[in-house]
């Protein structure tokens, strides 16, 4: 009987509710063509981007500048450099920070980005166990490679096409190894670089990582190290890229290019340099000068 | 466990000093969700109510599927709905991906078959003699669906609730057709994914906390009103 009464009670209650929080989230993500708000309406721009970019935080600093210097809505789609080399070549994307140069340089050949320039470097580095049942500490990349599969050290792998993932399968083949050779202590982890370093430290295992995340997550596991760094082979290098235009026809040409040349100008490199160093002390990416 | 409660703490913190990114979040999760139930209802109800009490050709086919439609996998969902909303998709030119509204769509196709389903299997069970008795009394079709309904008026509720038990959780498709975009499409599970790829398990475990509140809260409303009558 009652049922009568509070159904629709519940329903206009919901209903106000809902358009009550729409009102303010519209006008959060500036789509209003508000007279009294801004002139011009904002465009939608979307950058496919690496999870590192975005775990080390970079990227929610860059973000609110960009906006406020250009007159854009930044979309930015965090995910391994396979899917977002991927969405530039299928027009998902209008432009594309990545780090994966030999699989950049295929798609900048195939036409589907232009004006790709590079921004900023940071590095890879081999982490482990802080015990090092490998005893690789200090070697060369190959070397401790080669130490690794022969003492059966476990070994977490990205294993999701990611620019990380694409630079170890690298190096295993540079030190003619096959890590598959390992057998069940390489481990496939097919997740973020977060998530696969603490797969490693749970698992007391070795893996590469780039060093902004490794610096992010090492306040959540004590017992992992560095185990090789400075070597020229790890060398983690980030471009920046237009989806060209001219072969996916919905891309935002103007807003993409707006970003290139955001990401490369003088005052960006500022930022980028100073990144970090409040939280760790050290710089997260540098610039080549 | 220490850090159980430093995330109890920080949840507090947040909560406690107006934290305008966590409150935006909250509000999202709860526009988007409620959005998303609602729909369901709106249209899980009646498609219900239809297979529960039509006959026709087809109706054990269509309940099977949409009974499996119950278990649907969300990444599924989302990435079915990625490929429609793709700017190289059937509906690309409408730009909806990695907007809230790609968010409901993808909850509505999770949320709507648990909504169908649990209604119609409602009224399947409702004993025919009644029917005939309603008509009998001389009531208007209208008339007759109302008092039915308010037969199984607890089980609806019940298919509410699952419904929204199920968006309130979802994370795999908000992530593919949202993008976790902040200020934009940043759910609490989907900020909870990230917070937790940053190694921020404090900041994660908060908005655990704040999540579960908020499901607390309206699956207690809801539970709520779907007791208050037994006592008739």
């Amino acid at each position: 009987m009652k049922l009568k009464h509070f159904l629709p009670f519940l329903l206009i209650l919901v209903f106000a509710f809902v358009t009550g929080c729409s009102d303010t989230s519209t006008k959060d993500a500036g789509k209003q063509p508000d007279a009294t708000v801004k002139s011009t309406e904002k465009t939608d721009l979307i950058l496919a981007t690496t999870t590192s970019t975005q775990d080390s935080g970079l990227l929610d600093v860059l973000k609110p500048d960009f906006e406020e210097k250009n007159n854009y809505n930044l979309k930015i789609i965090a995910v391994g450099t396979g899917q977002a080399l991927e969405m530039g070549t299928r027009g998902e994307a209008d432009v594309l920070l990545v780090h994966a140069p030999a699989a950049e340089e295929e798609i900048v050949k195939s036409g589907d980005a232009i004006n790709r320039q590079k921004v900023m470097y940071n590095d890879f580095i081999l982490v482990g166990p802080a015990e090092d049942p490998a005893k690789v500490k200090g070697l060369t990349v190959p070397e401790t490679l080669k130490k690794i599969t022969e003492s059966k050290a476990s070994f977490v792998s990205r294993g999701d096409d990611s620019g990380t993932h694409k630079k170890e399968l690298e190096l295993w083949q540079k030190s003619s190894l096959d890590p598959k050779s390992l057998g069940d202590a390489y481990i496939e982890a097919g997740q973020g670089m977060g998530a696969t370093l603490q797969i490693a430290s749970e698992k007391q295992a070795y893996t590469l990582t780039d060093r902004a995340t490794f610096l992010a997550q090492k306040k959540n596991m004590p017992d992992t190290e560095i185990i090789v760094e400075g070597d020229e082979s790890l060398l983690n290098i980030y471009h920046v890229m237009q989806v060209n235009n001219e072969k996916h026809d919905k891309v935002n040409a103007a807003g993409s290019k707006a970003f290139v040349d955001y990401m490369t100008s003088e005052e960006t490199k500022k930022i980028i340099k100073e990144f970090g160093t409040d939280e760790y002390g050290e710089p997260l990416f540098f610039l080549f000068e | 466990m220490e850090l159980l409660l430093e995330g109890l703490k920080k949840a507090f913190e947040m909560i406690l000093t107006g934290n305008q990114e966590i409150l935006e979040i909250t509000l999202l999760t709860l526009r988007v969700s409620i959005t998303a139930v609602l729909i369901s209802t709106l249209i899980g109800i009646p498609a219900g109510m239809f297979l529960g009490l039509a006959r026709f050709t087809g109706r054990k086919l269509l309940l099977a599927i949409i009974n499996i439609g119950m278990g649907l996998p969300p990444v599924v969902a989302g990435l079915w709905i990625t490929l429609f909303l793709w700017r190289s998709g059937p509906l690309g030119d409408l730009a909806l991906l990695y907007s809230p509204t790609a968010i409901i769509m993808a909850q509505i196709l999770v949320s709507l078959p648990i909504v169908t389903a649990l209604t119609s299997t409602a009224f399947q069970q409702i004993n025919p003699k009644l029917i005939l008795q309603v008509k009998a009394l001389g009531a208007t079709k209208f008339q007759l669906y109302w008092i039915l309904m308010k037969e199984v008026k607890l089980a609806i509720l019940a298919a509410i609730i699952a419904g929204f038990g199920r968006v309130i959780a979802e994370v795999g498709a908000a992530m593919m057709v949202g993008g976790n975009l902040s200020g934009e499409t940043r759910i609490l599970t989907t900020s909870i994914v990230m917070e937790v790829s940053k190694g921020n398990f404090d900041i994660a475990l908060a908005l655990s906390f704040i999540l579960m509140t908020l499901a607390f809260i309206i699956t207690f409303s809801l539970t709520y009103l779907q007791q208050r009558k037994r006592s008739l």
